[in-house]
C-alpha cells in the first residue's frame, strides 16, 4: 500500500530506534504523551514501544472520543435508540461501550432496539432516504476529524430535504483537553502529572493545521512534535521530541507534512464553523467538565439536533467506583494500576471504555502491555 | 378405460418460490425434493427415498461431525451457502485427518425464498459433495412462515474414517513443535463482508472456500507420525484457532507476522475497515501444529498441492503458562494476537 | 477516532464524489471537503471522505529523512 507500507519498514525502524537510543540522555527519562488514540493504537499494534529505550516512555492521553465519552451520553442514545420510531445509526467503536447497569448499544439491539452499525454518515444519510418512515438519528462522536463529515451530513440533509434525520452530538476539540492536561485538570490527582513533550495527532491536524498547538510550546514551554500515523513517523516524531528536549527548545514541528500544514483544510474549518457552535461547558470522562471543549448545532440547524427533537436530558451517570478510565485517560494512572484490569474488566466484559476502544490505553496494554510483562516475567524465570 | 394421468408440471425455477406446501410432507415437498435435491445431489441412496440411508463401516475409527451454515449474504464471491456447507463439513472431518465418507443436509427455508436460488444453492452444494467423493446421503426439508428464518439455513452432518496410526488432539502440541499454515488468511471474511449492506466497497477478492481433503491426504501420506493437531481458522480467524490450541493443550505460541501470507488486496480490504486479518474467518485453509523432526517434508507436500501452495511455517509452540499467542510484528516489536471477545465489528478508528 | 488511510483517486464522480482505491479495493467516497482532486492524487480518507491531498514531494522527503536518520545511526 502505497504510503502506508514505506512508513512501516522494520529495518528502517531499527535505525530510529537506534538514533532515539543515542539521543536520549541515560542521565534522565523522558515522559511524552501521545494525545491522539490512533497513535495509542498504533504504538500497541507494531509494538513501538520495544524500540524505545527505557528512559522513554509514553504516556497514553485522551485523544479517544469514543474513551472520552461520558456514560450519561451513552446512556442518552440508548434511551434515544429505545424509541420504536428511531433507527440509530452509530460507527463500529460504539457498539460496546458500557453505559449504565452493563447496557450497551450493542445489548440494547439484541434487546429490539433499531441499532445499525455504519461506516459513514453518508450511509446515515442514505438510510434517511430510503426509510422515509423511520427517524434517523446518527450517534456523532470524534474530534475535528470526524466532525466535517458530520457537518456535510447536515448539509446534505438540508439540501435533499429530509425531515426524518438528525444527530446526537459529542464532538469534542483538542486543545482544549490539552490545555486541560496541561493545566492538572482534575482533582484527586496525589502527583502532579509531568509530561515533557506532545506528539501531536495526525489527522486532527490535518484539520486544524498545526497553529493551534502553538500556545502549548509558546506559553508551557512544552514541545510539541505533530506525527503521521504510521510507527515509523511516531518514532521519528519521539526522536524530534527527544532533541528538542535536549536543545532546550519548546517548539511545534510537523512529522507529517506529507498531509498536514500550520494552516490545516479551510474548506473543513469553514463546515465545521457553519454548521456547529462551542458548547459552553461538555464532560469530559476522565477530564471532568471543560468549558469551550464541545460542539452542538448552531440555532439555524436545530430541526437536525436529537436532544432537542426527542427531549433528551443527561442524566448523571456513576462509573464503576473501581474504574479508573478518568484517571488513565489524563495519563495520571497506568492500566494495570485499576483494580478491575485483567480480572474484572476484559475486552469480552469491559467495565469502562478504555478496555472497549481499541484505543485506549486498557485495550493497548492489553495487547501489548500484558506481553511485555510477560516476557520480562520469563526473562527473570530463566536468569 | 385408464384413468388420467395428471399432467406433472415442472417447478418454475424462472419465477416460483418456496411456499409452506413444499415443507409439508405432501406431494409438493415431495415435487421439490425431486426436482431440487434429487437432481443436484444424484446417487443411488437418494433414489432410494427413504428418510434414512445405510451404509457398510469399514474397519477403523469413524469420525462424525455437524454444523450449521447461516452465512449473509447467501451468494458471495467465490461461493455460496451451498458450497460453504459442503466444504464446510468435509473439512471438518478432514481436520482429523480422515477421508470424507457421506454427508447428509437439512435445509430450512423461509417461505417466499426464490426456487431459482434454492437449485443454484443445491447444486453447489452438490458439486462440492461430488469433488470430495462424499455424497450427501440422507437429508431433510423444512419451510417456516416468512420472517421467521432468513431465507435458508442449512445444518449439515457428516462421518469420515481415519486412518490408523494417527494421533490428532488438541492437546497434543508441544514446545518445540512448528505452527505450519496452508495460505493465504482472511479472504473469505472480507469476500462476505464486501457483500454487506453499509460496508461496500469494490474488489475481486474471493472466498477461499474449498475442501482440503486432499491436502490432509498428502500431509498425511508425508509425515502422519509428526503432526499433533489440525485445524480450520473459520469464524474468529488464525487467532482464535491459535488461542483455543494454547488453552487446550497449555502453552503458548510464538510467530512471526512478517511469516503469514496475506494477499495484498485482502490487507487493504481490511485496512479501510480498521480489521485484522489474523480475526477474519477463512474457509479453505488449515494450521498443522508438527514435530519439528518432519517439517520440512510436511512443507513441501502441502507446497506441491494446489490449495497449499503458499504454506508456510509461521511460528512455533513455546512453554507459556499464560497460554499467550505471542507476535513479533514486522516492524520488529512484540505484541499478543487475542482471540475477540465477540463479532469484529469494523473499526473507524 | 483517527483511523484514516491514503488511497488513490481513480475516478471522478458528479457531486463532489470519487472511487478511490487502496491497492484494487474501491470505495465511493466524497471529496467535497478537499479542492481540485484530480485522478492519480493521493488523499487521506476518513470515514468515507477525503480530508487532505497527500503531497508527494513532501512523503518523499519525510522517506529520506527516515532513510538518512537510519543509516546515520
Amino acid at each position: 500500500m502505497k504510503y502506508v507500507d514505506e512508513y512501516r519498514d522494520g529495518a528502517l525502524a531499527k535505525g530510529i530506534a537506534n538514533e532515539i537510543m543515542r539521543q536520549a540522555r541515560s542521565d534522565r527519562a523522558y515522559r511524552f504523551m501521545e494525545f491522539c488514540g490512533g497513535h495509542t493504537h498504533a504504538i500497541s499494534r507494531y509494538g513501538l514501544e520495544d524500540l524505545l529505550p527505557a528512559n522513554v516512555q509514553m504516556i497514553h492521553g485522551p485523544g479517544c472520543p469514543v474513551c472520552v465519552l461520558p456514560m450519561a451520553r451513552v446512556d442518552m442514545a440508548i434511551a434515544c435508540a429505545r424509541n420504536s420510531c428511531v433507527t440509530l445509526c452509530a460507527y463500529g467503536d460504539l457498539m460496546r461501550v458500557p453505559g449504565s447497569h452493563s447496557s450497551s448499544l450493542l445489548k440494547a439491539k439484541a434487546e429490539g432496539a433499531d441499532i445499525r452499525m455504519v461506516y459513514s454518515t453518508l450511509d446515515a444519510i442514505r438510510i434517511a432516504e430510503t426509510e422515509a418512515h423511520r427517524e434517523v438519528v446518527f450517534f456523532a462522536i470524534g474530534f475535528e476529524t470526524t466532525t466535517p463529515p458530520t457537518a456535510l451530513a447536515i448539509r446534505m440533509a438540508e439540501r435533499k430535504g429530509l425531515t426524518n434525520f438528525s444527530i446526537l452530538c459529542n464532538h469534542v476539540m483538542t486543545p482544549p483537553a490539552m490545555r486541560a492536561i496541561l493545566e492538572g485538570a482534575s482533582e484527586g490527582d496525589e502527583t502532579p502529572l509531568l509530561i515533557e513533550g506532545f506528539v501531536g495527532p495526525a489527522h486532527v491536524s490535518t484539520i486544524i493545521g498545526t497553529r493551534p498547538y502553538e500556545p502549548f510550546a509558546r506559553d508551557y514551554r512544552k514541545p510539541v512534535v505533530v506525527a503521521g500515523f504510521e510507527p515509523l513517523d511516531v518514532a521519528q516524531a519521539i526522536l524530534m521530541l527527544v532533541r528538542q528536549i535536549n536543545e532546550g527548545r519548546a517548539e511545534v514541528e510537523n512529522q507529517y507534512v506529507r498531509a498536514v500544514t500550520r494552516e490545516g483544510n479551510a474548506k473543513a474549518q469553514a463546515a465545521i464553523a457553519e454548521i456547529f457552535e462551542t458548547r459552553e461547558s461538555f464532560e469530559w470522562r476522565g477530564l471532568g467538565f471543560l468549558p469551550s471543549s464541545a460542539l452542538s448545532l448552531r440555532p439555524a440547524f436545530s430541526s437536525y439536533d436529537a436532544e432537542a427533537r426527542f427531549g433528551l436530558e443527561t442524566k448523571p451517570a456513576k462509573d464503576n467506583p473501581a474504574c479508573e478510565c478518568g484517571a488513565i485517560l489524563r495519563g495520571a494512572k497506568k492500566p494495570r494500576e485499576c483494580k478491575l484490569f485483567g480480572t474484572l474488566c476484559t475486552p469480552d466484559t469491559p467495565m469502562g471504555s478504555c478496555m472497549v476502544s481499541p484505543e485506549g490505553a486498557c485495550s493497548a496494554h492489553w495487547t501489548y502491555g500484558r506481553f511485555r510483562e510477560s516476557e520480562a516475567q520469563r526473562v527473570r524465570e530463566v536468569a | 378405460m385408464t384413468l388420467e394421468k395428471p399432467v406433472r408440471r415442472r417447478l418454475d425455477f424462472k419465477n416460483g418460490r418456496v411456499d409452506l406446501s413444499h415443507g409439508a410432507g405432501g406431494r409438493a415437498m415431495g415435487q421439490l425434493i425431486e426436482d431440487v435435491f434429487l437432481d443436484a445431489f444424484d446417487n443411488e441412496w437418494l433414489r432410494g427415498a427413504n428418510d434414512q440411508s445405510a451404509f457398510d463401516v469399514a474397519a477403523g475409527r469413524m469420525v462424525m461431525t455437524t454444523d450449521a451454515y447461516v452465512v449473509s449474504p447467501i451468494f458471495f464471491p467465490g461461493g455460496d451457502i451451498g458450497s460453504l456447507a459442503g466444504n464446510g463439513t468435509i473439512n471438518d472431518i478432514a481436520m482429523a485427518g480422515a477421508r470424507p465418507l457421506y454427508l447428509s443436509a437439512s435445509f430450512v427455508i423461509e417461505e417466499g425464498f426464490p426456487l431459482a436460488d434454492l437449485k443454484r444453492i443445491a447444486v453447489s452444494m452438490g458439486e462440492a459433495a461430488r469433488v470430495a467423493g462424499a455424497p450427501i446421503i440422507t437429508g431433510d426439508t423444512k419451510v417456516v412462515e416468512r420472517g421467521k428464518a432468513d431465507k435458508v439455513f442449512i445444518s449439515t452432518a457428516g462421518v469420515g474414517i481415519a486412518p490408523a496410526g494417527l494421533n490428532l488432539s488438541s492437546e497434543a502440541a508441544r514446545p518445540d513443535d512448528l505452527v505450519i499454515l496452508s495460505g493465504t488468511v482472511g479472504d473469505h471474511g472480507v469476500a462476505v463482508m464486501s457483500k454487506r449492506e453499509n460496508l461496500e466497497f469494490e474488489t475481486e477478492i474471493l472466498s477461499d472456500s474449498a475442501p482440503l481433503h486432499g491436502l490432509v491426504a498428502e500431509m498425511v501420506a508425508a509425515a502422519a507420525v509428526s503432526l499433533r493437531v489440525m485445524r480450520d481458522p473459520t469464524r474468529g480467524g488464525l487467532a482464535a484457532t491459535l488461542n483455543e490450541l494454547a488453552h487446550q493443550s497449555k502453552v503458548g505460541f510464538s510467530i512471526e507476522e512478517a511469516a503469514i501470507p496475506v494477499r495484498p488486496e485482502v490487507a487493504a480490504a481490511c485496512e479501510f475497515l480498521g480489521l485484522d486479518p489474523l480475526n477474519v474467518a477463512n474457509e479453505g485453509k488449515l494450521v498443522a501444529i508438527a514435530a519439528p523432526e518432519c517439517a520440512q517434508e510436511l512443507l513441501a507436500a502441502m507446497r506441491s498441492h494446489p490449495l497449499g501452495a503458499e504454506a508456510a511455517i509461521i511460528g512455533r509452540v513455546v512453554e507459556d503458562d499464560n497460554h499467550f499467542v505471542e507476535m513479533r510484528t514486522a516492524f520488529g516489536g512484540g505484541r499478543i494476537v487475542d482471540w475477540l471477545a465477540g463479532e469484529q465489528l469494523p473499526r473507524i478508528c | 477516532m483517527c483511523l484514516a488511510i491514503p488511497v488513490e483517486v481513480r475516478e471522478i464522480l458528479p457531486d463532489d464524489m470519487a472511487k478511490v482505491s487502496l491497492d484494487g479495493v474501491i470505495k465511493t467516497v466524497s471529496t467535497a471537503l478537499v479542492d481540485d482532486v484530480r485522478v492519480g492524487d493521493y488523499v487521506v480518507l476518513h470515514v468515507g471522505y477525503a480530508l487532505a491531498k497527500i503531497d508527494a514531494e513532501e512523503a518523499r522527503n519525510t522517506l529520506e529523512l527516515l532513510k538518512a536518520v537510519g543509516a546515520a545511526a
